[in-house]
């Protein structure tokens, strides 16, 4: 654990808890319309500590499920890709030859796609809902891991203790398993923490352009969102989430850059 | 005044102490040898000297170069000292030099920063110098980039760079452990012959280096300076103990030291192996031809040969590790399948590998107990994990390690108790055949001779046969009953251990045998009798693969291959090999 890892995950955890807690703290709940206190600047007066939006809701309580909504689709985005990255790339590096060039082929086809278009298709060609989302970004982002995974695989299974445990004659499963999977931990684990930043822009990027969450689910892309028509009058409905936003993505790419650190140094030893 | 005087000289990394109070002088025109174990601190040493020691390490202490005192001094003095008063050339060359640089535009530079001579003949000075480095053709060399040269032609131009400046002091750290035996008698030869004043230090591992070059000699340990004086007088009356171990673990190619084997029933014959690889741009490189290897119960063979000779190859092939083209594998009577995949339990179970790197060869993820409890599981699933663990405990014990090892991981433990772990497991499934692949050749003097040991103990105990590979014949003659000497994948000579040493027939076994450097001062060997290094597999010469270096070649070499034959007991591919008996 060095510093950087300390200060941006202890950051992150912070939020994290606040976010978790902070609503039911609050009179207020992310659904309940006031029309009586429509563009409320941020005040102590009635807990509205981030103000209100143009339809009197709180936003503090909508700023804190903005983001829960946006870790939680981050996070899962990120596990989706590992699961599919990780044995796909793992299946195709090990097996190699003319598996791998197919395997791996198919993955260059994906990459040839224009992701905007295939998510714009996705949300026409079915109902615009949560899932879609996570689909959406994982189908991207394993595309990356699996790569990562398979160059990592090709050269673990030159090495020499893959090497003696093929001439021992442990199964294949066992050295894909026992051999060659943990020692990948480090760069995968390194990737994740760098792919959820990515997951969490794409999924802004997403809400932002209106694809992504509806109304009155929310999330930190889609309040940006709604700020920005309302950043002359009341710009903290911009500020605030934008604020928000821009913490989390640097404190997860320092996280990230600070765990390669710190793994790269255990890999020297 | 001397030419570089430190004295009270500590390196320090946070707790570590790397170097601790080492003093000593070199005077102008001297050659010092720095000897030590790895990590004994001898390379932290040089670098200090040129002032290039990492940011991390603190420095103390004083180190003067001709009066003048270079721990503290700014970066444009030590630049102006580096490159025209002292130089060095270091282990690996292609580490040193730019990939993306041709050699002459890489020497060039030395001498436009430094404005040394006038621009215009600076080509020349370094053509000039590539030429009497050795560098066959230099002036087109000049454009050569490093990847296009052969390591030792590549340490060629290192030292060229080094001396192209006329340095007062020159740094050798281990130039030649990265190269062949021809070959580093050659590069060794080199440096004597063109430093002419310039002043050596020459920090190595291996004493043979040493004994045959240097007047004088250091000898460290654990970063403290534990003896220095005349060569001579070191090697003839150490002071020290940890001295006294070094040259006590120096082999020699004189004393043998092995029992005689009592010939058994061959355990493993290959006959007539074909091992082909094809390279990228789809030629077939041709690896081995045409080599039989038997081994029998009791017995060690030794496969000695230069890099490209097809040493492992053959040996891998054998063990299914690499696909054999050709050629036929017998286990204990049964012919094997070429393919590791079609082999049947037992055969795995018979043979096991031990690798030249030890903690490359340990999954680094896995604890001690598992890397040496895995075999078991595979080859007897009814143990039970507690069984399990106590047969892994006692394998432990066998080589020499207690329980507290266990639990460790590979990178916690030294590199001769990580091959301690990796013979460990090899034998756990007491196997017929075990093949060493350069098993010793990472590890220092004295551990290599614990290691030695221990493998001629399981072999006592339990009639091993053990197939050595290896490039020091050192280690043959220490530990072989009999050897296989190979050249561009094809038997050159197959002798006895007393034998091959004592009547080399083959002048390629008398080139290796004549380059060895022996740790003696009074008979240091490391001789240069042949010239050139060993071609590439992909265009091998005509007729006999050595007539290209051969100082007794003649038409018939060139034209035809000379078959494999019988001479007394020794089978030789030699059409001279009784004329120069």
């Amino acid at each position: 654990m060095n510093r950087g890892m300390k200060v941006s995950g202890g950051i992150l955890l912070g939020i994290i808890a606040v976010a978790l807690i902070g609503p039911l703290l609050s009179p207020h709940d992310y659904l309940q319309i006031n029309f009586d206190n429509l563009l409320q600047s941020p005040t102590i007066r009635d807990f509205h500590i981030f103000g209100t939006d143009d339809l009197g809701r709180d936003l503090f309580v909508r700023s804190m499920l903005g983001v829960q909504i946006t870790i939680l689709v981050a996070i899962v985005a990120s596990v989706v890709s590992l699961l599919i990255g990780v044995t796909y790339g793992a299946i195709a590096g090990y097996l190699g030859g003319r598996v791998d060039a197919v395997m791996m082929r198919f993955v260059d086809t994906l990459y040839a796609l224009p992701f905007i278009f295939f998510v714009i298709l996705l949300m026409v060609a079915f109902e615009r809902n949560f899932l879609l989302i996570f689909v959406a970004i994982g189908a991207i982002n394993w595309l990356d891991m699996a790569r990562i995974v398979r160059g990592q695989t090709l050269s673990l299974r030159e090495r020499e203790f893959v090497e003696a445990a093929r001439l021992t004659g442990v199964s294949t499963a066992r050295i894909v398993f026992r051999h060659i999977a943990p020692n990948l931990f480090g760069v995968v684990i390194v990737y994740v923490t760098l792919t959820i930043p990515q997951a969490i822009l794409v999924e802004s990027f997403l809400s932002f352009l209106g694809l992504g969450i509806q109304e009155p689910q929310t999330s930190l892309g889609a309040l940006v969102d709604k700020g920005v028509n309302q950043m002359e009058g009341a710009s903290w409905m911009l500020l605030i989430p934008a604020a928000l936003l821009a913490v989390i993505l640097l404190c997860f790419n320092f996280f990230g850059d600070a765990m390669r650190d710190a793994f790269d140094a255990r890999g020297e030893k | 005044m001397s030419l570089l005087a430190i004295d009270k000289l500590s390196i320090r990394y946070g707790d570590s102490l790397a170097v601790a109070d080492i003093g000593f002088s070199i005077e102008k025109g001297e050659s010092v040898g720095l000897v030590g174990e790895s990590g004994s601190g001898k390379s932290q040493t040089a670098l200090a000297v040129l002032g290039l020691l990492p940011t991390t390490a603190t420095v103390a202490g004083s180190i003067r170069f001709d009066g003048q005192e270079l721990i503290g001094a700014d970066n444009k003095t030590l630049d102006q000292l580096r490159a025209t008063r002292m130089a060095i050339v270091f282990q690996d060359p292609m580490q040193a030099l730019n990939p993306f640089v041709t050699i002459g535009a890489q020497l060039q530079r030395i001498l436009l920063q430094h404005n040394i001579g006038a621009a215009k003949e600076s080509r020349e000075r370094v053509v000039e110098m590539l030429a009497r480095v050795g560098l066959p053709d230099a002036s087109r060399q000049y454009g050569a980039f490093p990847h296009e040269l052969s390591g030792g032609m590549r340490q060629r131009a290192m030292i060229a760079s080094a001396l192209l400046a006329g340095p007062d002091l020159l740094i050798a750290d281990e130039p030649t452990t990265a190269l062949d035996v021809t070959v580093q008698a050659q590069i060794l030869d080199l440096l004597e012959d063109l430093r002419e004043d310039t002043s050596l230090l020459l920090i190595t591992h291996d004493l043979g280096v040493v004994a045959g070059r240097c007047e004088r000699m250091l000898v460290v340990e654990n970063g403290r300076l534990v003896e220095q004086g005349m060569t001579r007088s070191i090697f003839a009356c150490p002071q020290h103990e940890h001295t006294t171990a070094l040259i006590k673990a120096a082999l020699r190619l004189t004393d043998s030291g092995v029992p005689a084997a009592t010939p058994g029933q061959d355990v493993l014959a290959i006959s007539g192996a074909e091992v082909r690889y094809r390279s990228k741009d789809g030629q077939v490189i041709p690896a081995v031809r045409g080599v039989n290897l038997s081994v029998s119960a009791g017995e060690t063979v030794a496969v000695v040969g230069e890099s490209g000779s097809g040493k492992s190859s053959l040996v891998r092939a054998a063990l299914g590790l690499v696909p054999m083209h050709a050629g036929r594998v017998v286990f204990c009577g049964d012919e094997l399948a070429a393919d590791l995949g079609d082999r049947n339990k037992a055969t795995r179970r018979g043979m096991q590998l031990v690798f030249q790197d030890p903690t490359g060869s340990l999954n680094p993820q896995m604890r001690v107990a598992a890397i040496v409890g895995e075999p078991l599981l595979v080859h007897e699933a009814v143990l039970s994990a507690e069984e399990r663990l106590q047969r892994v405990a006692a394998m432990l014990d066998k080589v020499g390690l207690n329980t507290r090892f266990l639990d460790r991981y590979p990178h916690e433990l030294s590199g001769g108790q990580a091959q301690r772990v990796a013979i460990a497991r090899a034998l756990i499934l007491e196997p017929r055949v075990l093949v060493c692949d350069e098993a010793v050749a990472a590890l220092d003097g004295t551990v290599r001779e614990q290691i030695l040991r221990l493998l001629r103990e399981a072999q006592e105990e339990s009639g091993l046969a053990i197939i050595f590979i290896t490039h020091d014949l050192a280690v043959v003659r220490a530990v072989s009953h009999r050897v296989l000497v190979m050249y561009l994948g094809r038997l050159v000579e197959m002798a006895s251990n007393e034998t091959l040493f004592g009547q080399p027939r083959h002048p390629y076994t008398r080139a290796l045998l004549d380059a060895v450097p022996v740790p003696d001062p009074e008979n240091a060997g490391g001789r240069t009798t042949v010239t050139g290094e060993v071609p590439s597999a992909l265009l091998p010469p005509n007729g006999c693969a050595f007539h290209p270096r051969c100082p007794h070649a003649e038409a018939v070499c060139r034209a035809e291959r000379p078959e494999a034959t019988e001479f007394n007991t020794t089978l030789v591919s030699c059409h001279r090999a009784t004329e120069l008996a």
